[in-house]
């Protein structure tokens, strides 16, 4: 029962903390460009915003493209639920392990890339096929990098890795692990549209993947997509941050693991969200030709992970 | 070459018709000849004497003399000297022999006429609207003396761009309302998988009628319109207006002016360069190298408002002179130095970036060929091999003193035009100290009352975009007759098409952003 109550709990702690996570790196890029930049609460005022605000459809748009917002949100929230991210074991881990999580993420990109097709606007078709050869590309990385570490655990259980690790720190250290680590944070970055893969920041329809495929969307429906974007990133750090450095997660749930599974939640997200920034502000982005490039050589590193990690079995 | 004697004695050989040649202001040719005898006036100059169409241009003449008149302005890069020929069209069917076929320039010029004046191109290729936007009566020419205000309404017809067929091909539609805060124009692509086969650029939605504005105002009234013309061009006009209305009152402005001129036109080439690059390295996504040339922009932008009290520097100019004095207590060589060193360092560390680097290395190549056909003007030009600036070839303020240096590159890239705009800024710096130390005392301005009527007079001036012509006439009352305005983006928009060839599309606004060429000052 109290297993239960717990991963609602973190349920809701990842739907509240996600916008922050975004704003927060927003604010640090805002300083290291030497902008002042909006406060890292920004975002939740605008999700505010936008879920006040009217709804405008184009006439040419389909069933689908009001229930995409939908489908995207739920699909990432469920997604979410599945993280460790505050204790292990918990009861909701019977029903999803990896490659649920894996592909409840790709559901949620294919109904989004559909969306930017659905209202036949030339921008939406052309984000949608960016977004789509980046997800053919990134996705069986993700895969992959995390298979390296199942593979250590003998478990694709999320819950059953992060305890296997902590039981055996030395493997936190492990060709594999590390392999693995750097290809999912390559990966991330392409998965959740940021620099040098996309840029979240620009104004320009036409360089845009992720944006070009949401420039239709409103109000309410936009705020859920929002919401669902910044829910991804903090998936993937949550995955970083607890799968590959497991410390500080609650194996126990009394007062005091549990604050302190909180506290080292909050610093792990602070500390990928300053990697991110300062990633962002040291590269321009990439040529769209190279992308492919670039994924390959993080699809190349899960692969070597996985190959290092079945070695050292 | 010197220019009478050689000149004139082509000039009688080959294009016996054309009259009343005479030599003005010791470096233009003028001449009258019949419409039918531009042809070999064009193939004279632009054959063996290897002079390039520099403007044409109409004006409605019927009042005084019972005649539209085609102008035509013909200048070599190289040497300072300038071919003017005048042709007289009948006031019932006014047409011109189309010089199309020949110079690109010429279409785009003959296109505007037929839009603004209603003179028919004979020959003309490709005749279609280049001005008009649908919405004029088709009997309707703004730009004529007797062309009143009229009631607009949609023609209904779209607009005719070029189709690409093919399996796989679509169409991008991009403007003219834009996301960012920059002026409007429809970008038209069409597409292969990401790959641009075609772009066309559908311009003038920002169409003033600034020429027919001009018309009746005193020239002293005319600066503050010229400043207008394009918003960032400021000082690049508003010099452009004052000396060809010098040019025509036959007054020279003092030395003084002439130098404090050469500081007002480098701090604006100076801190549009700093913007420009700052520009096309956000287009990169270096978001960062962004943020500081903007800094450094502003840091210019106020030195500006302490120079003239102005931003954007207007207000400095005056036919005749200057109105203000170098400003004391203001080190703006110093300030300026220090804001170059700043931007320097900026570029040194994007241009170091291995991924900027990458997104500009061959991005929108234009050909020197291809810049060369269309005549393309400027630091665009200049990044594509071509080796020219008003400023060296038909010198004009100070600079015959100052001998600036011609910035040129050679690979016609993104990183060539980002390069050229970064060694022009160096040279601006450089410009701005040396005319500050030389500064020669005297009165800042002569006074022009009114022009004298009768013959035109054109101005050349190297803006940061590169060449601006103002071309004058001034009535019997000593108003302006009618003005035409060149500012090079009229040339160079339709270069950008050719170098986006190959490229693909998320590369359109690092290209277009690395040409930045005017709207106001293209569509007037």
């Amino acid at each position: 029962m109290a297993r239960g109550a717990l991963a609602l709990l973190q349920g809701l702690l990842v739907l509240a903390l996600a916008p922050g996570v975004v704003g927060l790196v927003r604010w640090l890029k805002a300083r290291l460009q030497n902008r002042r930049g909006a406060p890292a609460w920004q975002p939740y005022f605008e999700l505010r915003k936008l879920f006040g605000k009217e709804v405008v459809v184009s006439e040419n748009a389909s069933w689908l493209f009001r229930a995409a917002p939908y489908v995207v949100f739920v699909s990432t929230a469920a997604a979410a639920l599945l993280v460790p991210v505050l204790a292990v074991p918990l009861p909701i881990d019977a029903v999803g392990d990896l490659l649920v999580v894996v592909y409840l993420l790709l559901l949620g990109t294919v109904f989004l890339a559909l969306a930017g097709l659905d209202p036949g606007s030339a921008f939406g078709g052309m984000g949608s096929s960016r977004e789509m050869t980046v997800a053919a590309l990134a996705e069986p990385t993700v895969a992959l990098a995390i298979f390296a570490l199942a593979l250590s655990a003998g478990s694709t259980n999320l819950g059953q890795i992060v305890a296997r690790t902590m039981s055996d720190p030395a493997a936190a250290l492990s060709p594999g692990h590390l392999l693995a680590f750097a290809a999912l944070f390559v990966v991330m970055i392409a998965e959740t549209g940021r620099m040098p893969v996309d840029n979240p920041a620009t104004h320009l329809e036409l360089t845009m993947i992720h944006e070009a495929m949401v420039l239709e969307y409103s109000g309410r429906y936009l705020a859920l997509i929002e919401w669902a974007a910044a829910l991804k990133l903090l998936v993937f750090f949550a995955l970083l941050g607890n799968l590959f450095v497991p410390w500080g997660v609650a194996v126990v749930l009394t007062p005091a693991a549990l604050a302190l599974a909180l506290a080292s939640l909050v610093g792990k997200l602070a500390v990928l969200a300053v990697a991110v920034a300062l990633l962002e502000t040291r590269v321009a982005k990439l040529r769209l030709f190279r992308v492919p490039e670039l994924l390959s050589a993080s699809f190349v590193l899960a692969l070597l992970a996985v190959t290092s990690s079945f070695l050292s079995r | 070459m010197s220019l009478p004697d050689a000149l004139t004695t082509a000039l009688a050989a080959a294009v016996p018709a054309a009259r009343d040649v005479r030599v003005v202001r010791g470096r233009e040719l003028h001449c009258t000849l019949p419409p039918d005898a531009v042809p070999a006036l064009s193939r004279l100059l632009t054959g063996d004497l290897g002079a390039e169409l520099r403007l044409m241009l109409a004006s409605d003449r019927r009042a005084e003399r019972g005649v539209f008149e085609a102008h035509y302005l013909f200048g070599r890069a190289r040497a300072d000297w300038f071919v003017h020929a005048t042709a007289p069209l009948d006031a019932a069917a006014p047409a011109v022999r189309s010089l199309a076929t020949r110079h690109y320039p010429a279409s785009r010029f003959e296109r505007e006429m037929a839009d603004l004046f209603g003179i028919a191109a004979v020959g003309h290729p490709d005749p279609r609207p280049l001005v008009r936007h649908g919405f004029w009566p088709a009997d309707w020419f703004p730009l004529r003396k007797d062309a009143g205000p009229r009631e607009f309404h949609d023609d209904g017809q779209p607009f005719p761009f070029q189709q690409v067929g093919g399996e796989g091909v679509y169409e991008i539609p991009v403007g003219p309302v834009h996301a960012g805060v920059i002026e409007p124009g429809h970008f038209r692509f069409s597409v292969l998988g990401e790959t641009i086969i075609d772009m066309k650029v559908r311009l003038y939605f920002t169409h003033k009628g600034t020429e027919k504005l001009f018309e009746g105002r005193r020239p002293a009234d005319g600066v503050r319109l010229a400043e207008r013309v394009s918003g960032d061009t400021t000082v690049g006009h508003a010099l452009a207006f004052c000396q060809a209305v010098e040019a025509a009152a036959g007054v020279a402005a003092p030395a003084r002016a002439r130098w404090l001129r050469v500081v007002l036109l480098e701090l604006e080439r100076l801190y549009n360069h700093v913007g420009d690059v700052g520009m096309i390295l956000n287009d990169t996504g270096f978001a960062v190298a962004h943020s500081h040339c903007f800094r450094i922009r502003e840091r210019l932008l106020r030195l500006n408002k302490r120079v003239t009290g102005n931003r954007l520097l207007r207000g400095g100019l005056v036919p005749g002179g200057v109105t203000m004095e170098a400003p004391a207590g203001v080190d703006v060589a110093g300030e300026v130095d220090a804001a170059v060193r700043d931007f320097d360092e900026i570029v040194g560390l994007s241009l170091g970036n291995t991924l900027v680097a990458d997104r500009l290395d061959g991005t929108g190549r234009l050909t020197l060929r291809t810049a060369r056909d269309h005549g393309v003007l400027g630091p665009v030009a200049r990044a594509s091999g071509i080796d020219a600036d008003v400023r060296r070839d038909h010198p004009f303020a100070a600079y015959a003193e100052l001998a600036p240096r011609v910035v040129v590159h050679e690979s016609g890239d993104a990183r060539a035009r980002t390069l050229v705009r970064v060694e022009e800024a160096r040279e601006s710096a450089r410009l701005i100290r040396r005319a500050l130390e030389t500064l020669p005392a005297g009165p800042l301005a002569v006074e022009i009352d009114r022009l004298p009527a009768g013959g035109p007079a054109f101005s050349l001036v190297e803006g940061w975009r590169g060449a601006i012509v103002h071309w004058v006439l001034a009535d019997e009352t000593g108003a302006l007759a009618r003005v035409k305005v060149l500012d090079p983006s009229f040339l160079n928009w339709p270069a950008l098409s050719y170098a986006l060839l190959t490229n693909i599309v998320p590369d359109f606004p690092l290209c277009n952003k690395s040409f930045n060429q005017s709207y106001s000052g293209n569509d007037l």
